[in-house]
């Protein structure tokens, strides 16, 4: 499968970019690890006039400590994340999760910006960054905004992300020594998540949950986390895990299997990760 | 709609015009007669594409050519040299990994890849290291084998650590 004809332009900074995809409009593309967008253009469900390959500016490839949170270039390769003793010690939800990805070739090549701005709410990382109520950092031509990962994803293979805009960093909590865990559930190894659920012990000691894959938007489970403030048992509190959201049906599962299966597996989550002990 | 690219491929510096639509493993297989990647099922989920870029395993199928201008590619002809195996190649040979051979040339690319980020990893992580590479014929249990073979008898070899060694594919 070839895709539509479109012209190819690596960006060559930051700004570059911004400028060529106000010069283009919509007929232009963002091109990252190119993991979900080439097999669309290959299908020819997209076809964009221009694509602006930022895969390679090294200004979107950066990995800083600050002031007890990671800020993570929208440019690393999911591969990156996988693998940083720093991401691994610090956010160990998300290097798991990171791991979780599709196989270590689609891991070499997608982009954690990539897989954020594509709002596939199918995707492990997206559901981690609700969880970790993670802050989203966009460039455009008005300059800079930020917007927390509850802001960002508005619907199916939606999010607040401008046609204009470049996600340039995403900034995670740093926290080393605190309880996490994520549950993948599917088929085959390398299968997308049937449901996925992230959970991580917070700087004050509570539990926030996130779902993959159980609503339009990675989906936070807030009705678990209030059950669990108010004294509730762990298999009372996952209980309420698919309250609230709307698990689709398909082959893998309609979405009654879908309400149960977040259920179990939230259990087992909030087991690992401590809650309620 | 043309772009001037170069690509070591193999060791060789070639220059070609290519269409920004063209994917890289019509590069290998149409302009540069390397048909040893396969396609298989043509959307990133077979691995018989795979060959190393910049020193990491990819779906060739799955990267434009124009987007890996200036990078270095090992596919599986650049393996052998001088006809001596690598020992992923000889791996295969003494352990039967393959039968029909139609995934092989992506799977000994992609065990090369594992073992240059995993010298000694354990079958477990053999299966999961090569999760991205289906095979229709073996059942998977030889290849483990052979992969483990390779692992036991010099791992990736001295022209995929020379790959690695020219690329930036360590982490941030
Ligand atoms: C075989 C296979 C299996 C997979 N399995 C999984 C899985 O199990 N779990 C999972 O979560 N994902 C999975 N994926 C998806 C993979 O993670 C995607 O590659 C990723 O979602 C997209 O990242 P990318 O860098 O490839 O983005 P691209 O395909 O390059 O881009 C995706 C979209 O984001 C836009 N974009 C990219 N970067 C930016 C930016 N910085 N700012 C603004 N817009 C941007 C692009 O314009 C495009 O619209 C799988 C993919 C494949 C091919
Ligand atoms: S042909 Fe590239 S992954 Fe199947
Ligand atoms: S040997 Fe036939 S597909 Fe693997």
């Amino acid at each position: 499968m070839i895709p539509a004809e479109f012209d190819y332009v690596a960006a060559s900074s930051l700004e570059d970019a911004l400028r060529l995809l106000g010069e283009h409009g919509d007929e232009a593309k963002l091109l990252a690890g190119g993991h979900s967008l080439i097999p669309l253009m290959k299908f020819r469900l997209a076809a964009p006039s221009v694509l602006v390959d930022i895969s390679r500016l090294p200004e979107l490839r950066t990995l800083r400590p600050s002031d007890g949170h990671l800020r993570l270039g929208a440019g690393l390769r999911i591969r990156d994340l996988e693998l940083s003793p720093v991401v691994r010690e610090q956010v160990p939800l998300l290097a798991a999760a990171a791991a979780s990805v599709g196989d270590r070739q689609v891991r070499a090549r997608a982009t954690v910006g990539g897989t954020v701005v594509h709002g596939d709410p199918a995707a492990d990382i997206p559901a981690v960054l609700v969880t970790l109520d993670a802050t989203l950092v966009l460039r455009g031509p008005a300059g800079e905004r930020e917007l927390s990962a509850a802001e960002f994803f508005v619907d199916f293979w939606e999010t607040a992300c401008g046609l204009d805009e470049v996600l340039v960093e995403i900034v995670v909590p740093a926290l080393p020594g605190r309880r996490w865990a994520f549950e993948k559930f599917r088929q085959r190894s390398q299968d997308w998540a049937t449901v996925g659920v992230a959970v991580q012990e917070t700087a004050d000691g509570e539990h926030a949950v996130g779902l993959v894959n159980m609503a339009p938007v990675p989906w936070r489970a807030s009705p678990v986390e209030d059950a669990l403030r108010s004294g509730a048992a762990v298999p009372e509190a996952a209980g309420h895990a698919a309250e609230g959201a709307a698990p689709p049906s398909d082959l893998r599962g309609d979405s009654a299997y879908r309400a149960h299966l977040a259920q179990v597996l939230t259990a087992k989550a909030l087991t690992t990760a401590g809650a309620g002990s | 709609m043309r772009h001037d690219v170069t690509l070591r491929v193999n060791g060789v510096v070639n220059r070609h015009t290519v269409e920004s639509r063209q994917l890289l493993v019509h590069h290998l297989r149409e302009t540069l007669g390397l048909t040893g990647t396969h396609v298989g099922c043509d959307t990133s989920n077979c691995g018989a594409c795979t060959v190393l870029l910049d020193g990491v395993a990819v779906k060739s199928c799955t990267v434009f050519t124009v987007a890996a201008d200036g990078g270095e590619v090992l596919t599986v002809e650049g393996l052998a040299q001088d006809g001596q195996l690598t020992p992923v190649q000889e791996g295969f040979r003494q352990c039967h990994g393959l039968q029909c051979g139609y995934c092989t040339p992506g799977m000994v690319v992609s065990a090369t890849g594992l073992l240059l980020d995993r010298p000694d990893p354990s079958p477990e992580e053999i299966r999961e290291g090569l999760e991205g590479n289906l095979c229709r014929c073996t059942g998977y249990q030889m290849i483990v084998e052979s992969v483990r073979w390779a692992a036991d008898h010099g791992g990736p070899g001295a022209v995929a650590e020379a790959h690695r060694s020219r690329t930036e594919a360590g982490t941030p």
